[in-house]
């Protein structure tokens, strides 16, 4: 075999470099402070472990991690069902098609904070209001003012916001589907249903795994949503774990019990989108 | 066969589309009104179009400083993800077999399943550090940042042309670079497409970096600037709604303009990766 030209290697090196320095070192630094009682300035010791065990008796941190699992996979679910509904729509013989898809991915464009303050004013001020009007009791309340119901504000505008890139994501997979298997299927007698079960559904669960890993992983660090929305409130019921982080650690004096925490959470993430990968994948196989 | 046209698709992807508008229409609609017509009623159409919240809001957020910041961000970052990504997948793509490339190739996408938020607190003290917590930093960031997701991408793509060409251009005494140049990059055109859409959205409507390293009023971006005058907005909703869909508007005309190209992009690039 031929000798790789050196270029190869000066195409990547100054790449190489600039990744180590501004991913993994402050990574590795993470981890590093993680043992430490840093607060983000001055001196420190070591402390072992003590950050570590320290959050297992951290009720804000526990909470946090409850109300980001319970955003995360109620909004996956969502978001998966409606888009792939949305997308069977869209590959359907519809009217307008491509106008419908150009308006199932406006929100995608967005900026989910600029979005989220909008939702922000419409769930405070313009639906109470129109609940009012109505007579509506559960519309004329601000529901992000209210300790039980505000994660389901971040929910709605989680799913108002990425269901048109899931729908793509959707739409790409069913047309990969060859038509003749619907025709052959159809000629056997096969209802939708069955259609959907036996030859749709199987042929695009790469697709499914794809989509699911990637929007629980998108929600688990979510961010903007919140501090657009409730900023962890009412009280700290929204709090999500990167807010918490980012709160603790830059405004709480808090920099290496929160980078213990972000390291907790690193293997909580690493956990979850392997066990997601092998479930899924070997599901697909055994179609 | 001809199909039938299913109306009951079409009807329910109609009302799901409402539901797409109406926040925006919402948005629109209170921020052309004065006080005295939103106490008339919040969502009808009113007589006159109040356009003096925009002129408000664009003198209060000073709209136009904050436009240029992140264009000035997205812009460069886009051009530069796309040769720098792309060149260094080539790199990889051809050269799999030798281990320092396919190390490469897997910390590049082990790197997709860190946190961001393990990497947030010291790395704002290093960008500080070396005073690259300033707009040209959040460029470098954002370049380097993209490069898992697009190694993953480019080097997917890669894989499936064809090296004949590459091939017989090294017999005509080309170099690597030249190649690269002259025969791949425009062969990526495509999939250059897909990764610059995702990285411009990526870029321009990021809230969390601009928050954690530009703390100077002059380099915020459109998003970090709504966050801001948020305080100062909560009185007056029919100004916020105005400053809000001016930060929108940028996205929302290029997507009107360039909407066939966008979404025929996200969608290939999901079908290649």
């Amino acid at each position: 075999m031929k000798k790789t030209s050196s270029i190869f290697y000066w195409m990547t090196i100054p790449a190489f470099i600039l990744f180590f320095v501004f991913h993994t070192l402050p990574a590795l630094q993470g981890i590093f402070y993680s043992f430490t009682d840093y607060i983000g300035f001055g001196d420190y010791g070591f402390v072992g472990f003590r950050n570590f065990i320290n959050l297992l008796n951290d009720g804000r941190a526990f909470d946090a991690y409850i109300f980001t699992f319970k955003f995360a996979i109620v909004s996956t679910i969502i978001v998966n069902i409606l888009s792939l509904l949305i997308a069977l729509g869209l590959n359907a013989k519809i009217k307008f098609k491509d106008t419908f898809r150009a308006i199932y991915f406006v929100p995608y464009m967005l900026s989910i904070l600029v979005v989220g303050y909008i939702f922000n004013h419409i769930f405070t001020f313009i639906v109470p209001e129109i609940g009012r009007n109505l007579g509506i009791d559960i519309l004329s309340k601000n529901i992000l003012g209210n300790m039980d119901l505000a994660w389901v504000g971040v929910v709605i505008l989680a799913v108002w916001n990425s269901s048109g890139f899931n729908t793509l994501l959707y739409l790409s997979g069913l047309q990969t589907v060859p038509d003749e298997l619907y025709e052959v299927a159809k000629i056997d007698g096969a209802g939708k249903w069955d259609q959907f079960k036996h030859i749709t559904f199987p042929l695009i669960a790469p697709f499914f795994t794809i989509n699911i890993v990637i929007s629980m992983r998108g929600f688990l660090m979510v961010f903007d949503h919140i501090m657009a929305l409730t900023q962890g409130g009412p009280g700290r019921a929204t709090e999500s774990i990167t807010l918490l982080i980012y709160n603790g650690g830059f405004m709480g004096g808090e920099f290496a019990y929160q980078t213990a925490n972000a390291v907790v959470f690193l293997i909580v993430v690493l956990s979850i989108s392997l066990f997601q990968i092998k479930v899924l994948q070997k599901r697909e196989v055994d179609y | 066969m001809k199909e039938k046209t299913n109306w009951w698709a079409t009807g329910l992807l109609l009302l799901g589309s409402f539901i797409i508008i109406i926040p925006l229409y919402m948005a629109l609609i209170v921020s052309l009104k004065n006080p005295q017509q939103l106490a008339e009623s919040i969502l009808a159409v009113p007589d006159t179009f109040q356009f003096r919240n925009y002129l408000e809001a664009i003198k209060l957020t000073n709209y136009f400083q904050s436009l240029k910041n992140s264009a000035y961000v997205t812009i460069p970052t886009v051009a530069i993800v796309l040769v720098v990504n792309s060149m260094v997948s080539y790199a990889i793509a051809r050269n799999m077999h030798k281990k320092y490339f396919k190390f490469l190739y897997f910390y590049f996408i082990s790197a997709m399943f860190i946190p961001f938020p393990l990497i947030m607190l010291p790395l704002v003290k290093e960008m500080a550090m070396i005073s690259l917590d300033n707009l040209h930093g959040l460029i470098l960031l954002y370049i380097v940042y993209a490069l898992p997701l697009n190694v993953f991408i480019y080097v997917g793509y890669i894989k499936t042309l064809p090296k004949s060409i590459e091939e017989a251009a090294i017999i005509d005494g080309a170099n690597v670079w030249q190649i690269f140049w002259r025969i791949i990059f425009p062969v990526l055109k495509p999939i250059n497409a897909t990764v610059a859409i995702l990285t411009a959205l990526k870029a321009w409507n990021d809230f969390l970096l601009p928050l954690l390293m530009i703390s100077d009023r002059s380099s915020m971006t459109l998003p970090l600037v709504q966050h801001v005058f948020q305080s100062q907005f909560s009185t007056d909703y029919s100004l916020a709604f105005a400053s809000y869909i001016l930060a929108l508007l940028p996205m929302l005309l290029v997507y009107i303009i360039a909407q066939k190209k966008i979404i025929s992009g996200v969608m290939r690039g999901s079908v290649k990766g």
